[in-house]
């Protein structure tokens, strides 16, 4: 299942947490070679992670970090705009509309339908809320990937070659892509949305709620 | 028909939304919003700062009486709403907050009482200097009315949102404009070429960029501008000088 978990919120999944930092450092760290931080306990954690971010994460049935991403809104500090304006066209993109996704993360041989999960997940956030495309940066294996689950980002701009090259692009946040990735994937959007239900919502009292 | 019905009531939204641009007081906010809440066919809205110049703002449709009541007896420090809205960033539906407190409970049968509905929808907004507040929407409607609803509104009730924050600010400052060096030199270009009638393709085309990219560069120089649309973004970098109208960039 996923779950949609505020960095404040870790704490009540420490299994998770641990796992999610653990595969980032392994996936950022070892496999792709990026300049991160790696602390004391192995986990991968950068500034992002310490500004409340909300991160949507793949739970498998042990309880441990399958895929995950890192979401924040582009109003305040974000790692794209902090970081990375000349593969943007030198724009700091804010916009209410567009929110960050970063650290897009799979777990060592995580299967298939994660990331085409974690995808469907975001977009039915996006949708839910109101948005209307994400902007992530992500290295050179991830574009195929993306095509293959059923929706590429549009690049906006690349730095470095072959399979060093990182980017930075756009997701149109839309019902047609959710529906493809859900068509491939064979991950119904039902399930997308009862995931999404669980993390958004308390239940519901019987009395009328007013503030 | 459906459509058509959409497309008048889109147009009536971007007109209330220019005349949130003329208003110049605290006051004229608060009559405007009456104008927003009849446009959104909704029970009420609300915007409030928490911690703008340190006093409180708000420009709100709920009854004098209602807001009176909720300050004497700061209901700010256990308003869930409130609360939830302070951790987080997302567009919240009141129905996922945590009511279960003995307080909570007694601030909504009070509130009920006031004539507010049942339903909610807040966006939490931080702004550029640390500053917070809340734009919020209430109705009276069954759960599956209100889904329906949020789900067609989410995205205008979340611009809307950060408009009127961006409004309040200028009249709380007294600042007239933000400064224009926030834009940098492709968002100039874009808003120029707009100016002068290219169409969306062509700017893209001229541009070697896709169209979402054009469509990320639009709203994030809208957003810079606090532009309620394009043609208002269009006229705003114009009227500061951000652009001139024969579409050639200013030499800066």
């Amino acid at each position: 299942m996923i779950r949609f978990v505020y960095a404040e919120d870790l704490r009540a999944f420490p299994v998770l947490a641990e796992s999610m930092f653990r595969d980032r450092a392994e996936q950022f760290g070892a496999r792709l070679g990026w300049d991160v931080d790696i602390n004391e306990y192995g986990w991968e954690r950068d500034e992002y992670d310490a500004l409340n971010p909300l991160y949507i994460i793949w739970q498998d049935a042990r309880g441990r970090h399958g895929g995950s991403m890192r979401v924040m809104p582009t109003l305040g500090r974000t790692m794209i705009n902090e970081h990375f304006t000349h593969l943007t066209g030198g724009v700091a993109i804010q916009s209410p509309l567009i929110w960050e996704c970063t650290r897009f993360c799979l777990a060592p041989g995580a299967p298939g339908r994660v990331a085409a999960g974690l995808l469907m997940a975001g977009l039915e956030m996006g949708l839910r809320f109101g948005l209307d495309q994400a902007l992530g940066v992500f290295d050179a294996r991830m574009p195929r990937i993306y095509g293959r689950l059923g929706h590429s980002p549009d690049v906006i701009g690349s730095e470095g070659a072959g399979r060093d090259a990182v980017s930075v692009g756009l997701w149109r946040i839309t019902e047609e892509a959710l529906a493809e990735i859900g068509r491939r994937s064979g991950i119904r959007p039902d399930e997308v949305a009862a995931w999404f239900d669980a993390s958004f919502s308390a239940p519901a009292l019987p009395e009328a709620r007013v503030a | 028909m459906a459509r058509e019905q959409a497309k008048v009531h889109r147009e009536k939204l971007e007109l209330t939304l220019e005349r949130l641009g003329t208003t110049t007081s605290i006051d004229d906010l608060q009559v405007w919003a009456h104008e927003l809440r009849d446009q959104l066919a909704v029970s009420h809205v609300i915007y409030h700062t928490a911690n703008l110049r340190g006093e409180q703002v708000g420009a709100f449709t709920y009854g004098i009486d209602w807001v009176r009541h909720y300050i004497a007896k700061n209901y700010r420090a256990i308003d869930p709403v409130v609360l939830g809205a302070l951790k987080r960033f997302h567009p919240m539906d009141w129905k996922s907050l945590d009511w279960s407190g003995a307080q909570a409970r007694a601030m909504m049968r009070e509130a009920t009482a006031a004539g507010l509905g049942n339903q909610g929808w807040s966006v939490p907004i931080w702004g550029p200097s640390g500053e917070f507040a809340m734009f919020s929407v209430n109705h009276h409607a069954t759960d599956a009315e209100w889904e329906a609803y949020t789900r067609d509104h989410a995205k205008d009730i979340l611009l809307i949102a950060h408009l009127v924050h961006q409004r309040a600010r200028r009249i709380i400052s007294g600042e007239g404009e933000p400064p224009s060096a926030e834009l940098s030199p492709r968002e100039r270009e874009v808003l120029a070429r707009l100016s002068f009638g290219e169409s969306r393709a062509r700017v893209a085309d001229g541009l070697h960029i896709s169209e979402n990219t054009l469509r990320a560069y639009i709203d994030s120089a809208r957003h810079k501008l606090g532009a309620m649309n394009v043609t208002h973004a269009v006229a705003l970098a114009t009227a500061r000088g951000i652009i001139v109208p024969n579409g050639a960039l200013p030499k800066y």
